[in-house]
């Protein structure tokens, strides 16, 4: 009975089905008709007179639905076709290969890549000169680098102990402003405000942590939310101290020992005795933050082979066990804040110094939201998956901003930065269909008997806040 | 210091309540040093509640629950530990802790009380071996300068980590799972997850170790062997046991005494002899009143 209604099956998939598929390239059209119209179909803009006028734009719509019909039809000839062929045909068992190109790309992978980042401002140097260097290791570098440290902080929070955070920003914000006060006040120098920027942050965590951590999952995630968007009112509303909306502009670059980054007589430049560029500045920024970043990460590392980074790992898989061990899970959790907040603060303080101008706006939830997300799309716990995942992230928006031929094609009016939304909500669903824990699932065990052998995702639980 | 047959932890009228259901009720009992302690009854009569109050998962609503370290005579003072609102005394020959004031890490850290779960509790994303290491947490801690120390890798902490790594290799020994050690513990086989989570509550060096259904789910081969590891951590390894158990196999073989529960309210204590011919524990597992027991043995043909 099972072998007949199996041939059945799959009978339709070897023989092209007419009816079947019209009828669902006519649905897949209806649906993206009904999706579009809205969204393509109706354009309003300002007029002369500051009056909103709707037009529509219907031959684009229509473009576009067909050529959704389209890639259906194609799609159901072709590719399901050979999906479901593909899935009939018996399983062979790999061969072992000769070479095992995995392994040697395992070994090689992690010292090649700080190499590269370590290298990089002088290769575009090399290639961009002096003057076309700067957006590139300030938007491809510095930019990038600064997630990768605040997703490497938020992995400590999220992707160790387990414990969701949606207002990581706010630490963010309290380094940034540490760091922009105490500057403009004090006149203190960078390298003393970095570490006060970093506690200040990480004690606002624990201030944080003591209500906040005895809540558990959705809770613990809305009362972070609501966390940072407090701190994010206080800096609007508090003027005199935050200078609201406006900011804090102006703050004291960092300095190379006291020599400062500009073009007078005590400069960097002219110290040197080198001609005036801005790109020292941006590469001697580029290799501070690589610093931290790096900090970060080789603490952690550090932190998971202590026994309090077990414990944040032992909190995600079972809490309730923990306790049963005598572990004080909530000292346990507070630390795993504190570190997360201190990263965020050391990320702040230094994006305060490289912009040298800071406002709410750097610090809204939407920050909070990509940085969550960079560490989920990397793969929760792993710290290459969330170095890969900032770099996609971030760096695909700044190519977005970077890609010009794509006007001569769409016209000038076209800005590919409005559909980084768009993308990045693509970029969501791809992800989830195909690797719903991250880019990188497997978990590194801490400590071994005899060999190390890394363990599959699907055991590795996701906490519970 | 204390002998075998002292008593090591008393419950006194401990009641528990939750909203209108009375789980325990008034019940008093104690648990010796060296044995192998059974509560036993039919389910839902509030034995995993008794063991959630004894390891501070819950707070009872009246009673105390006292565990002594050390030496008999500390009992003298529990009146006085109690009047004074501390969680324990100590003193040279031991120390005497009142279990319902503390929260559970607390039971489990300073009183050495450990348990495992009627579902098993692993971290089933870490090894073996990195389970039987949380286990070991307070002591690698302190070792490790509450990690500031640990960070710089000070060759202390590593002395202790290899110290801890020595523990857990003993401990997969005895349960015969040292060829698993890195696997993930989500992979073993449940009998296996059975042992290991004993093995884990063994790492925490317990005075007490609370066992909840350590034979739930295992076949007669592996409960045998269950009851060969409890004897050998009663006598080897000095760690009184404090048991709930639905395998008469297990209970009746290893237990020095056992205390049956029913509706929370204990029905009888005794050896296990005595409480296999009780016809009160008879009429609660058959769930017939005292009378009618000889009349349904009949029937069943017992």
């Amino acid at each position: 009975m099972s072998v007949s209604s199996h041939s059945d099956g799959a009978a339709p998939a070897r023989r092209f089905d007419a009816v079947h598929a019209l009828k669902d390239v006519g649905f897949t059209t209806l649906i993206a008709f009904g999706l579009l119209l809205p969204l393509v179909g109706f354009l309003t803009v300002t007029d002369v007179r500051n009056d909103l006028i709707l037009q529509t734009r219907f031959p684009l719509l229509f473009a576009l639905t067909a050529s959704i019909g389209i890639s259906r039809l194609v799609y159901l000839m072709s590719v399901s076709r050979w999906l479901a062929l593909r899935a009939e045909r018996p399983v062979v068992a790999a061969r072992p290969a000769r070479f095992d190109w995995s392994a040697i790309a395992a070994r090689w992978f992690i010292p090649f890549a700080i190499g590269f980042v370590i290298a990089y401002p002088v290769i575009v140097l090399l290639v961009k000169g002096r003057e076309g260097a700067v957006t590139w290791v300030d938007n491809f570098g510095i930019q990038i680098l600064i997630y990768v440290m605040l997703g490497w902080g938020l992995n400590i929070v999220v992707g160790l102990a387990g414990l969701l955070d949606l207002g990581y920003v706010a630490f963010y914000a309290v380094g940034a402003y540490s760091y922009a006060l105490l500057a403009k006040t004090f006149g203190l120098s960078f390298w003393i405000l970095l570490p006060l920027a970093g506690c200040l942050a990480s004690f606002w965590g624990l201030l944080l942590g003591f209500p906040v951590l005895r809540l558990r999952g959705d809770y613990l995630a809305i009362v972070t939310l609501a966390f940072g968007e407090i701190i994010r009112m206080v800096l609007i509303n508090w003027v005199d101290l935050t200078n609201g909306y406006a900011g804090i502009s102006t703050i004291p670059r960092p300095t190379f020992f006291s020599i400062p980054f500009n073009a007078n007589d005590d400069g960097f430049a002219a110290r040197f005795g080198l001609e005036f560029f801005p790109i020292y500045r941006t590469v001697f920024l580029y290799y501070v933050i690589l610093a931290l970043a790096l900090l970060t990460a080789f603490v952690t590392v550090r932190l998971r082979r202590l026994p309090v980074g077990r414990a944040w790992e032992a909190l995600r898989e079972d809490e309730i066990a923990c306790r049963s061990l005598g572990i004080n899970t909530t000292n346990t959790k507070l630390t795993a804040f504190a570190m997360g907040a201190m990263f965020a603060g050391f990320a702040g303080s230094f994006f305060a110094a490289r912009q040298g101008f800071i406002s709410p706006e750097s610090f809204t939830f939407l920050e909070s939201a990509t940085i969550l997300a960079i560490v989920v799309l990397g793969g929760m716990g792993s710290q290459i998956g969330v170095a890969i995942a900032a770099i996609v992230m971030i760096g695909g928006t700044e190519i977005l901003r970077q890609i010009d031929f794509l006007k001569q094609i769409f016209g000038q009016d076209f800005d590919p930065t409005q559909y980084r939304m768009l993308l990045f909500g693509l970029g969501m669903v791809l992800m989830m269909r195909w690797r719903p824990r991250g880019l990188i699932t497997r978990r590194a065990p801490s400590v071994f008997l005899k060999e190390r052998k890394s363990i599959a995702g699907d055991l590795v639980k996701q906490g519970h806040g | 210091m204390a002998e075998r047959g002292d008593t090591l932890l008393s419950v006194e009228h401990l009641t528990m309540r939750f909203g209108g259901l009375v789980a325990v009720d008034n019940l008093s009992f104690a648990a010796r040093h060296g044995e192998i302690t059974a509560l036993i009854g039919p389910n839902g009569a509030g034995k995993t509640t008794v063991f959630n109050c004894i390891t501070g998962f819950y707070k009872p609503h009246v009673g105390r629950i006292g565990l002594c370290h050390g030496a008999p005579a500390l009992w003298d003072s529990l009146d006085s530990l109690t009047a004074s609102g501390r969680r324990s005394t100590k003193s040279s020959d031991g120390a005497l802790y009142a279990l319902e004031r503390m929260p559970d890490f607390l039971v489990a850290d300073e009183a050495q009380v450990a348990r495992t779960f009627q579902n098993i509790r692993l971290f089933p994303g870490m090894t073996v071996l990195e389970n039987l290491l949380v286990a070991q947490h307070n002591r690698l801690m302190l070792a490790s300068g509450y990690t500031l120390l640990g960070i710089f890798g000070i060759p202390s902490y590593r002395a202790a980590e290899r110290a801890a790594i020595e523990k857990a290799r003993h401990w997969l020994d005895r349960i015969g799972l040292l060829h698993r050690a890195d696997d993930p513990a989500g992979d073993l086989p449940y009998g296996d997850q059975r042992r290991l989570e004993i093995a884990r509550a063994m790492c925490t060096d317990p005075i007490l170790l609370c066992l909840d259904e350590p034979a739930a789910g295992l076949n007669p081969r592996e409960s045998a062997e269950l009851n060969t590891l409890l004897l050998s951590i009663r006598d080897r390894d000095a760690a009184s046991i404090l048991l709930i158990e639905h395998d008469m196999s297990v209970v009746m073989e290893i237990s020095d005494r056992i205390i049956v529960l029913d509706y929370g309210v204990k029905i009888a204590e005794g050896t296990p002899k005595e409480i296999r011919d009780d016809t009160k524990v008879i009429a609660a597992y058959l769930g017939v009143a005292d009378k009618d027991v000889a009349k349904v043995e009949a029937e069943v043909g017992l």
